[in-house]
């Protein structure tokens, strides 16, 4: 077990320093510079010169070999740098924003997980009865719409049938406040975009719990248990269900840490000060180090999170610990 | 008899608006936090080294400012207003080449310390000669100034190399923040981060992608103000979620504008709980034609281009839908040296007869030997409003010639680098807004490109060089407007280099408690919120 651990680990090496090099190189492809953009994105009179010093203050005017020695150099050291167009180190952007995700994954993911584990089980045992289909309805319905169009819908049908009833509109704030701090504002914000989110998130669990227990319901070892005599419930929960859900693990923590960093849109939606607001953010300023940084963070997220799910895999199946 | 007119007005507009802000003082309550929607998260805190608005909103209020366009009447685009000075902004002197300002000596910084003549010149030393390292956006507005010196604690003089009519309007630039002359000598980038000001609010927090928190200043000069007891900047930029921000009464007011859809929505949502302020704005969209490519190099073309386009029509239909309204010309509609509708029907492009227009433009394009159906490429930029908007229209317009387009629609990085670095289009949509008012310079866009940076055209018109110059080393007014109309004849009708196409139209939708502010021609003015309050 250790073993397998220390190995995933060292393939975590090459495939940051992959990502790396990838997220440096597409960065340089796009065309303009932060330059342009901060000094000369709203049309004033700027100077060629001025450009220029602000070229040399950014770094952008060094040949690309040593910018990548810099960025790899600082990443090794666990320095991510300052942030091109805020001047503020990246560690404090990140930090700001980080609780944020973090909570959003989170009550994402518990809900995906309290609503998609009973309903893919129930549609499995109830397969091809009114139950299933309005399950499989529900779950496809899940996947098609997408997360912010949601979001808006969720936060207009707010704003309608508040005014509706109480005569005022009232919408989600638009600040957040951590949840120690003020538990109501924090919940009443994150709320939404946890079930805009968390719908789709548990459509795709919810399928796939449906479909691996149905594979396994029809494994040899649960037509065994039935001839023992075995009651139905701990068929299901003793011997299906574990066993079902190697898979829906794995769709768990991969969007778990999709979570993290790819709600681009929703937090926009939402206006959530969280990192995928941050990463349009960056790339829509041209800030490379900023970019650079937050591809980095959320790829060690993907990879790390990886890897606690290849460790619960093993704990689930002991063919994969004995291996 | 025109001018001496305009003068009249312009005496009874300011009459007017001094009795409203006098009148209105009366019924002004204090108290309250004013909440508003910022649509940008601000690079850094420094103004004189940032060009967005997203700096200007949070950070004005923090700020004095030597002198400002008149906050009772942001309306004028040539009435400016001492605020760290005393009197009136000053006359020239030493033939029209020296501006001594006498400044307030009852003025502190948030810190407590005495404001001085010295910070003030150490801030325009800042602007005009930045040290090494100091990144200074607005230093090609200055290139007139040729010293400051601070006398005594209370004069601050400016020589200038030539006289120059847009001097003034550039000190009343709102990105020229005083700063503290003790900090900057300690770091010339303190203020990049850090805010210390003498302005109406003192800051209390910023949360970079999130808010902005102020409280009213106690010490503030004028005495009384500021009313609200603080400010709220929440930093939002989707549009939707500023419209929703306002529905839902997150906030009370985004400064930057809205679209014509999102005011008549937000009016049908609130009713009587809404006000909605309107105003020409200081952003016109243009059409740059490389004058290097085929066949645009041939001004035949290039003004059949403009006169392709039904620019008095267009106005009627895209301020529907777009952020667009007023046909004018190089200079800012209703300024003194603008153009008179009169004067602009004459300019090709400007016609009142679009059928008489488009046939000359067809004739046009004959004589250049450009064949029926040419078909060419349109760079635009990948934002809807009102790019994408105007950008349809004008295929449309181009299309009724025989012209076939297609469009290339890029997102602002990759736009910028096309049309300022790489030059490689054949038409490109391109902008010309600018703070305050200040047409002599603001009409630099249209200079040769190996003179002005903003100029893409890649044309080279030492004619309208010369032009320029000599308009902006003129003290007279009259003289100015003459050789402004020249200018103007020479770009868009006998060159034609360039070809407006409207003038954006700012449209503020808020919360009808929120008292006091006065809309401007452009986003970046009247933000210091001391004369703002809330009626609740």
């Amino acid at each position: 077990m250790y073993q397998y651990i220390i190995k995933r680990l060292l393939l975590v090496i090459p495939t940051l320093f992959g990502a790396a090099v990838l997220v440096f190189l597409l960065l340089r492809l796009i065309p303009g510079d932060i330059c342009d953009m901060r000094l000369a994105g709203e049309g004033g009179l700027v100077d060629e010169e001025t450009l220029n010093t602000c070229r040399a203050i950014m770094g952008i005017d060094k040949s690309l070999w040593l910018q990548f020695v810099d960025f790899i150099w600082g990443f090794i050291r666990f320095d991510l740098g300052i942030s091109m167009w805020t001047g503020q180190p990246i560690s404090y952007e990140i930090g700001l924003r980080f609780h944020l995700s973090l909570q959003v994954a989170i009550m994402a993911t518990l809900s995906a997980i309290v609503i998609s584990i009973p309903l893919g089980t129930i549609s499995a045992i109830k397969q091809n009865t009114w139950i299933d289909y309005f399950v499989r309805a529900f779950s496809i319905a899940g996947i098609a719409i997408p997360s912010f169009w949601l979001g808006i819908i969720i936060i207009l049908g707010l704003l309608i049938t508040t005014q509706y009833f109480s005569g005022t509109p009232w919408m989600p704030p638009i600040q957040f406040k951590p949840i120690w701090e003020d538990p109501m504002h924090n919940l009443s914000q994150l709320l939404w975009p946890a079930i805009a989110t968390g719908y789709r998130y548990s459509a795709v669990a919810t399928r796939m719990t449906r479909s691996t227990l149905l594979e396994v319901l029809r494994e040899d070892y649960v037509r065994t248990a039935r001839a023992k005599g075995l009651l139905e419930k701990v068929i299901i929960n003793r011997h299906a269900l574990k066993n079902a859900m190697l898979p829906v693990v794995t769709v768990i923590g991969i969007e778990f840490a999709f979570l993290m960093g790819g709600l681009v849109v929703t937090e926009q939606v939402f206006n959530l000060n969280g990192l995928g607001k941050l990463f349009v953010e960056a790339v829509d300023h041209h800030d490379f180090t900023l970019t650079q940084a937050l591809v980095m963070v959320v790829v060690t997220i993907f990879v790390f999170t990886n890897l606690i799910v290849d460790i619960f895999y093993a704990w689930l199946d002991p063919r994969i610990r004995y291996s | 008899m025109k001018r001496i007119n305009r003068l009249m007005s312009f005496a009874i507009a300011t009459c007017v608006a001094i009795g409203i802000s006098t009148g209105g003082a009366m019924a002004q309550k204090r108290g309250g936090i004013l909440k508003y929607i910022i649509p940008s998260n601000p690079p850094s805190a420094d103004g004189h080294r940032e060009t967005t608005f997203g700096t200007i909103h949070p950070f004005a209020q923090y700020y004095s400012v030597l002198i400002r366009i008149n906050p009772s009447n942001p309306a004028s685009t040539t009435d400016f207003r001492c605020d760290l000075c005393v009197g009136d902004v000053p006359k020239a002197t030493n033939y029209g080449k020296r501006f001594t300002f006498k400044i307030r000596d009852d003025v502190k910084f948030h810190d407590g310390s005495k404001l001085t003549a010295k910070d003030i010149k150490a801030s325009f030393d800042r602007i005009v000669n930045p040290p090494k390292g100091v990144l200074s956006a607005r230093k090609a507005y200055f290139l007139m100034v040729d010293s400051i010196s601070a006398p005594d604690d209370t004069t601050i003089v400016f020589d200038l190399k030539y006289p120059s009519g847009a001097f003034i309007p550039a000190v009343a630039m709102p990105y020229n923040f005083i700063y503290a002359k003790k900090l900057l000598d300690k770091d010339q980038h303190y203020y990049e981060k850090n805010v210390m000001g003498s302005g109406p609010f003192m800051f209390v927090e910023w949360q970079p992608g999130a808010f902005i928190k102020g409280k009213r200043n106690p010490n503030y000069y004028r005495k009384g103000q500021p009313y609200l007891d603080g400010t709220e900047a929440i930093f939002a930029k989707k549009q939707s979620i500023n419209v929703q921000a306002i529905r839902g009464g997150r906030a009370y007011i985004q400064f930057r504008g809205f679209p014509p859809k999102s005011r008549d929505d937000l009016k049908k949502a609130l009713g009587d709980k809404l006000t909605v302020q309107e105003s020409d704005w200081n952003c016109v969209l243009m059409v740059t034609p490389n004058s290097k490519r085929k066949p645009f190099d041939d001004a035949r073309v290039r003004r059949a281009l403009s006169l392709a386009i039904d620019r008095w029509g267009g106005s009627k239909y895209l301020s529907k839908i777009a952020i667009v309204k007023t046909v004018g010309g190089v200079v800012f509609p209703g300024h003194p040296l603008a153009a008179t509708k009169e004067e602009l029907q004459k300019i090709p492009g400007f016609w009142p007869d679009i059928k008489q227009s488009r046939a000359e433009a067809k004739r046009l394009l004959k004589e250049a030997g450009v064949p029926e159906g040419f078909e060419f490429e349109f760079h635009n930029r990948g934002v809807d409003q009102p790019y994408k908007i105007v950008g349809t229209w004008l295929i449309d317009q181009w299309r009724q010639v025989g012209l076939k387009v297609k469009q290339r629609v890029q997102p602002s990085g990759p736009f910028y680098a096309t049309l300022r670095k790489k030059k490689d289009f054949d038409v490109s949509m391109d902008f010309n807004c600018q703070s305050i008012v200040n047409p002599l310079l603001d009409v630099s866009k249209y200079l040769s490109s190996d003179v002005s940076g903003s100029s893409n055209g890649q044309y080279v018109d030492r004619e309208v060089d010369e032009m320029f110059n000599k308009m902006n080393r003129s003290g007279d007014p009259v003289e100015q407007r003459k050789i402004m109309r020249a200018y103007e004849t020479r770009v868009l009708d006998e060159k034609a280099w360039a070809l407006p196409t409207l003038w954006w139209y700012r449209i503020i939708p808020h919360h009808a408690k929120v008292k006091g502010w006065k809309i401007s021609p452009s986003h970046y003015l009247n933000l210091d919120l001391a004369n703002v309050w809330l009626d609740e």
